[in-house]
């Protein structure tokens, strides 16, 4: 039996900030987070977006793409920014698209690697017959604290993929995990904002998850990097994807239709779907893809893609992740942080 | 709004759930169960609106309620689906970019909240359709 990706939409919000407008109101040097991050700007919601709002887009998308949404089983949506402490965001979102009752949803939170785990439990249900079709969302509106490294990245976006035995515009090969228990980034319940180990997150956190995840896909597969066109990972930034895939072997060509923290900024639980999506816009029949996750606390899920024939009847019938990046507003600082709630009113 | 009510108001408010006369053809939203054009003649079905319309007109709101104070200004317009009936919506672009005939689709956004602690409302808006 064959498990695979038969439909995917994305959502990036259009609202942009630009690295040098927040490093101008801190006094920080523009130019040394524009080259240490390899960002330039990110994206921002509107005042009356949010993780639910992001998620629905993004489904809805992928019913443009095909998807039947009265066929769907199962719906998980992963993101650590759920509009609710308590209330679910996949059953506004089932209800959104028209899903039936006849379903099971639930929300996952795994830092920035909720939503391939939510692909992963989909694919658990759909091969146990549970689900006929099974809906996976990594959807988030990130938030850094204001002057804290994070805030130059932390931005809004998602994707939606649906898992099914058919109708395939992407087969799944394999997929594998690694995972620890590491601190290098945490919220508490109640805090605003996260806070994170520093420098301490690259090595032990970042590079040894996305790394170890990554080889044990290539030796389960006997595959080398060259056997794939296309490679994604979790991008926090533009410089840890682009430095593992490197080390990995894979180019710059390979990981670059993916590669869209460094226009849009890290969408968190969206990263690496956001990623795959933007690369699924323009692959051709036959491409392989290789996609690595990453979520702090800590762990990595690789997954190892070849794409079908039915591809190109769906890449044009919804916005691709490309065109929503190009359609950007820059904002101001002040606008950013009205929209950011930054500023409180009090009413 | 009270959370029953909102609870009941979900399909038309997440998917422009209407009605639709199956005896004359007219479109109702929000949704009707009696057509007053036929009467008992009527045959009323469910009918879920594309999304797309056209404004036929709109007004600015620079001085809003206390709980819309960040989002001024924003533009509220009649909006005409293509389906028929006309429903009031907020159009989410710049002031300077609303025009009446504007051709507007359907997004899913927050529509309101019972302050920072209650019910967070979503539901239905426009953004100018570029196609
Ligand atoms: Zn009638």
């Amino acid at each position: 039996m064959k498990l695979g990706i038969s439909a995917y939409g994305a959502y990036v919000p259009r609202y942009r900030i630009k690295v040098d407008e927040i490093a101008k109101v801190w006094g920080d040097d523009a130019d040394d987070y524009k080259n240490g991050l390899m960002v330039t700007e990110k994206s921002v919601p509107d005042m009356d977006e949010d993780t639910a709002t992001i998620a629905v887009e993004a489904a809805r998308n992928a019913i443009l793409r095909g998807a039947d949404p009265k066929k769907i089983g199962a719906i998980y949506v992963g993101s650590e920014s759920h509009p609710y402490a308590v209330k679910p965001t996949a059953t506004i979102v089932a209800a959104a698209i028209g899903a039936p009752n006849r379903m099971t949803a639930a929300d996952y939170e795994f830092a920035c690697k909720a939503g391939t785990a939510a692909v992963q439990t989909c694919m658990g249900v759909v091969a146990a017959g549970i689900a006929e079709t099974g809906m996976a969302i990594g959807a988030d509106v990130s938030q850094g604290a204001p002057g804290d490294a994070l805030e130059y990245t932390a931005a809004a976006g998602g994707a939606a993929f649906v898992i099914s035995k058919e109708n395939h515009i992407a087969v799944i090969n394999h997929t594998c995990s690694f995972t620890t228990d590491t601190p290098d980034f945490w919220r508490r319940e109640g805090a605003d904002y996260p806070r994170h180990g520093g420098r301490f997150t690259g090595e032990p956190g970042y590079f040894k998850h996305v790394l170890s995840a990554s080889k044990m896909m290539l030796e389960h597969q006997g595959t080398k990097p060259s056997d794939y066109a296309y490679a994604v990972f979790h991008q926090p930034n533009g410089k840890f994807p682009s430095r593992a895939a490197q080390t990995l072997g894979f180019t710059k060509e390979q990981i670059k239709p993916g590669l869209t923290c460094p226009k849009m900024g890290n969408t968190y639980s969206g990263a690496s779907m956001v990623g795959l999506a933007a690369t699924l816009d323009i692959a051709k029949p036959g491409d392989r893809i290789f996609v690595t996750s990453f979520g702090s606390g800590a762990g990595s899920d690789s997954f190892d893609i070849t794409v079908t024939d039915r591809i190109t009847e769906v890449q044009d019938k919804a916005t691709k992740v490309w065109d929503y990046i190009r359609d950007a507003k820059y904002i101001d600082y002040a606008t950013y942080a009205k929209h950011k709630g930054k500023i409180n009113v009090d009413s | 709004m009270s959370v029953p009510r909102f609870w009941r108001e979900i399909p038309a408010r997440y998917n422009l759930i209407g009605t639709k006369c199956e005896t004359c053809g007219t479109h109702y939203f929000p949704p009707r169960r009696l057509c007053p054009k036929c009467r008992r003649q009527g045959k009323i079905v469910e009918h879920q609106f594309k999304g797309t319309g056209e404004v036929v007109t709109y007004s600015t709101v620079y001085t809003p309620g206390e709980s819309w104070i960040g989002s001024k200004p924003y533009t509220l317009a009649i909006i005409k689906l293509d389906e028929g009936p006309m429903m009031t919506s907020q159009v989410i672009c710049e002031p300077s970019e609303v025009k009446i005939g504007m051709r507007v689709k359907r997004v899913f956004r927050k529509i309101g909240q019972d302050g920072e602690k209650g019910m967070i409302h979503y539901g239905t808006k426009f953004v100018p359709d570029k196609k």
